[in-house]
């Protein structure tokens, strides 16, 4: 424990080998390489449910209410005759967005990739408090086996969807979900923003103290500038939902009247007086809004890392992707009004979000032109993990461009809840964090298990996963533009949308086809595990600390001393030099000038 | 049986996978396996690179083909409607632009520098004009659109006195609308929910005590006069719903124990709208598909022939049946709307 936390320990300091034992390796490790793996298979785990929830919603989307053999064996007495119950269609929805959101591209791309990469990165033995590290990642374990247990209580599960609005999640008669289903969600939710916030404190210590000696802040690599500033949003945002969630449960279960007034349901008026759902909205909108920036940000900084390695170029405009991050997670605390210009608030403060809302776009379009620009006379390794920061761009371009509508509060009266913010922030969040996500699994793989993820399976995995999220994404936008309102459980009473089913019909076989393609990838990460080609130390030759430590993993990271940093993590292709990259703890040769970006 | 079949599957699929793997590893013999990308990857996945380009596009322009006429994007049937559908078109054509020439960029320069052994990629780390220039731009693009966006939405928010709006109620509960016209005095009576009777029929918890609810109307089917503006104040009685009316641009949430607003000004009646060569073309269409189904749709007990008309649509979560909960509005002449309007009983005299 002392060896580990004294991560300035220079040159001849000894790292001790404990004893270990099964639980204390691989359950209650305090390991930082070992938590992030945890981390990354329950992410897995809880994603797996996610998009299976999602393609059976699709799939009564597509074919509504018709019997379905998937429905019969998964849903029991919620499908009866395997016709999925009204109910149950919004259950779904709602799980899977808070299981994607919460579970999968918070904790599991920021869980695992920050715990990773935070100390080997900046050189550092392990997180500045191993202990509070573990808790946290416990934390989310329980709040994920929390959430797990509430599908199964007897009224359902929370059912409101993902932004729980009360009055519909405060009142269990407006909703059977929010009976028992949504007191476990609450709890749960209360869990994992303990948990959160936790891992963020620990993030942001050990980024602003156990950084080696010569890693500057303007040395550090882009993921590490990403993980800090989105632990930063974390610890500001996330304690507002956790006041949200227990005022909500005060309001549910001590009688008070904090979102709900003036309500009458199923003949009798209840005694809530004075509170309002808008107040809710503010408080939930205030975290909801930065999350997705805490979604998206470490896939930018894994993906800002992959091309410049896999381009054999520095990463274009290292200075603006820092201030554009630092912009970023500025605006994002100050544009939350965007999800509420037709809540009834005051027109004016629609105003003022629609500005602001529309700012952010300035600083995503620089980041968006500077990785084009570091493809520029590259010489790109296509590796799978390029391909996924390919395709990040991508999406994140097609979907980030539709904010423009979105974000313009005259526009957003018209396809505001459509299915078109569906694929808006499908595309821009969804698809580009789990993009990111991806591409740095296939990237860091061997530095998680020492072996290689098979690159032809990456290949398949990547073009069907690809094509999938367009076909079904892309059409989105236009059956939104046509009207059609999100969270429907059927849309046949509506005559008017009838030329959109066999639209709906094409989306679903896409989702289908996209999820049974994560089968390869899941074949991939779970056999490669045992089976795959042992990995050399540094195989993508990049130039980060990470690749300097032995493949086989040790407590403290590396055996001898830590490696001091003599230049920043972009020297690749550098004039003067033979290889292709030079790694950042290699001293500058006489003469050679610190390119100072 | 199913989880015995669904084991199967699992097995067959993984078996199938690792076959693949196999396949893969024997056409790669003689080159060192050592799962990092090289020149042959480079060059497959750069060409693939380009298919996918042509495939965004082709993506787009089918989707334009099929599924592009929006007839809630074009024909708006309110005075602010054609404004909103200008701005809307506008946003449409910048995202265009910039979708088809970054989409370019991202995948030529993908396909055009695909790694090669012995090359060496262009030491390029830095260049203010460049991003000064790709600042500047957007900066330019987004100060138009916020500039024409908000006078857009001030013009739609700030509802004007002194045309005399039509004031009318608009009354969401799980999972129906109704709504309540104001009367001669243009005046709605004070309500509460707690005023509610169910055994009176007040349902809406109007003040029976009130002078200006005594000629006020309550239906459950929105008639509106074309040409006048017309305000709603909107309430609901227990959870938040939205109530979206798609072809005016009009949608604003209704939320207990508060009073929203949404003012507008209908400029087509049904009659109109129907006759709309447009909407001709979707009816024809929407009914080409329902004659398909002909069997399902008339077990399911709507009419088979759909024709056209307004609606009002919940769009916000609201519970079990949120997927049918709507209101037809019919826009009709003035003359049309005083007859209509005539027959409606008054709510004192709806009470029991």
């Amino acid at each position: 424990m002392s060896a580990i936390l004294d991560t300035h320990g220079h040159d001849d300091h000894d790292v001790h080998h404990h004893k270990e034992t099964f639980v204390t390796k691989y359950i209650f490790s305090q390991d930082h390489k070992m938590i992030a793996k945890q981390y990354l298979v329950t992410g897995t785990l809880m994603g797996v449910i996610g998009v299976l929830m999602s393609i059976m919603f699709r799939m009564q989307i597509a074919w509504p209410e018709e019997p379905n053999v998937l429905f019969e064996a998964l849903l029991g007495k919620w499908a009866p005759d395997g016709v999925m119950d009204a109910d149950v269609y919004l259950a779904l929805v709602t799980i899977h967005g808070t299981i994607m959101v919460f579970f999968v591209l918070t904790a599991g791309l920021s869980g695992t990739f920050s715990n990773l990469l935070i100390p080997l990165q900046i050189g550092a033995r392990d997180m500045a408090s191993g202990f509070l590290n573990m808790v946290s990642y416990w934390l989310f374990f329980i709040s994920c086996v929390i959430m797990i247990c509430s599908l199964f209580v007897e009224a359902g599960p929370a059912a409101a969807g993902w932004t729980i609005y009360p009055p519909l999640s405060a009142l269990p008669m407006a909703s059977g979900g929010s009976g028992m289903g949504m007191t476990l969600w609450l709890v749960s939710m209360a869990i994992f923003i303990a948990s959160s916030l936790l891992g963020s404190l620990n993030y942001i210590v050990t980024v602003i103290n156990l950084r080696t000696k010569g890693m500057s802040m303007t040395r550090l690599p882009l993921t590490i500038w990403a993980f800090f500033v989105t632990a930063v949003i974390g610890v500001v945002s996330f304690p507002v939902l956790l006041s949200a969630a227990l005022l909500l449960i005060m309001d549910r279960s001590f009688g008070t009247s904090f979102f709900l007034s003036d309500i009458f349901i199923q003949g009798e008026v209840l005694h809530y007086q004075g509170g309002s759902p808008v107040l809710f909205e503010h408080l939930f909108w205030f975290l909801g809004h930065p999350e997705v920036y805490i979604v998206i940000l470490p896939a930018m900084g894994l993906v800002s890392e992959i091309m410049a390695s896999s381009s054999r170029k520095p990463i274009f405009g290292y200075r603006a992707m820092i201030a554009s991050i630092l912009a970023i997670a500025f605006l994002s605390t100050i544009v939350w009004g965007h999800h509420m210009f037709i809540s009834g608030m005051n027109p004016f403060l629609g105003s003022v979000f629609t500005f602001t809302t529309l700012l952010i776009a300035i600083p995503s379009a620089v980041k968006a032109f500077n990785w084009i620009t570091t493809l520029w006379k590259g010489n790109l390794q296509m590796n799978p993990a390029m391909l996924f920061s390919i395709g990040f761009v991508s999406t994140f371009i097609t979907g980030g461009l539709t904010g423009i509508i979105l974000g313009d509060s005259a526009l957003d009266i018209n396809v505001h809840d459509t299915y078109f913010v569906i694929a808006h922030f499908h595309l821009v969040m969804g698809i580009s964090a789990l993009y990111g996500m991806f591409a740095g699994i296939y990237h860091w793989y061997p530095k998680m298990f020492g072996r290689m993820l098979n690159k032809n399976l990456g290949y398949l995995h990547f073009w069907i996963t690809a094509v999938c999220a367009y076909g079904v994404f892309f059409p989105m936008h236009f059956i939104g533009m046509a009207g059609l309102p999100r969270r429907y459980y059927t849309n046949s009473n509506f005559p008017l949308f009838d030329d959109l089913a066999n639209t709906n019909v094409i989306i679903t076989i896409f989702a289908i086809i996209g999820g049974l393609a994560q089968i390869i990838y899941l074949y991939n990460f779970f056999v490669s595990m045992f089976y795959g080609k042992k990995a050399v130390q540094n195989p993508w030759r990049s130039t980060t600390l990470e690749w300097t430590t032995p493949v086989e993993h040790i407590h403290g990271n590396w055996p001898g001393a830590i490696p001091h940093v003599y230049r920043w993590s972009y020297d690749y292709s550098k004039p003067g030099h033979d290889v292709d990259f030079v790694p950042q703890n290699v001293p500058l040769m006489e003469g050679e000038e610190e390119l100072q970006h | 049986m199913t989880a015995l079949l669904t084991i199967i599957i699992v097995i067959f699929v993984a078996v199938a996978i690792w076959q693949m793997v196999k396949i893969f590893d024997l056409a790669q013999v003689g080159t060192t396996n050592t799962q990092v990308a090289d020149d042959q990857d480079n060059k497959i996945n750069g060409y693939l690179m380009m298919g996918f380009l042509v495939f965004i596009y082709v993506i787009t322009i089918l989707c334009f083909w099929y599924i592009g006429d929006l007839p809630l994007m074009s024909n708006a049937a309110s005075e602010h409607g054609s404004e909103v559908d200008n701005l809307m078109i506008i946003s449409m054509v910048v995202i265009f632009v910039v979708q088809t020439i970054t989409q370019f960029l991202l995948h030529y320069f993908a396909f055009k520098y695909k790694g090669e052994k012995g090359k060496k990629a262009f030491f390029y780390a830095d260049n203010n004009t460049l991003e000064f220039i790709w600042t500047i731009i957007p900066v330019i693009v987004l100060a138009g659109l916020i500039i024409y966006g908000l006078f857009t939405w001030n013009d739609i928010m700030n509802i004007d006195e002194d045309e005399d709006p039509m004031v009318i109620e608009l009354y969401a509960q799980q999972f129906s609308w109704k709504a309540r016209y104001s009367g001669g005095d243009n005046v709605l009576g004070k309500a509460n929910v707690r005023l509610i009777d169910i055994d009176r029929a007040n349902v809406l918890g109007v003040d029976e005590e009130d002078p200006n609810a005594q000629d006020d109307v309550i239906v459950s089917e929105l008639h509106l006069p074309v040409g006048q503006q017309v305000v709603f104040k909107m309430r609901s009685q227990d959870v938040l719903h939205s109530a979206y009316m798609p072809h005016f641009r009009a949608q604003m949430n209704c939320v207990p124990g508060m009073v929203t607003q949404f003012a507008f000004t209908p400029t087509v009646t049904t009659a109109d709208m129907r006759q709309n060569p447009d909407i001709v073309e979707k009816v024809k269409n929407i009914n080409d598909l329902r004659k398909e189904r002909k069997a399902e749709i008339e077990e399911s007990g709507q009419e088979l022939l759909y024709e056209f008309d307004y609606l009002l649509l919940c769009n916000k979560i609201c519970g079990k049946s949120h997927y049918n909960m709507q209101m037809k509005i019919i826009v009709e002449t003035q003359e049309e709307f005083d007859a209509w309007m005539k027959e409606q009983t008054t709510f004192p005299n709806s009470l029991n």
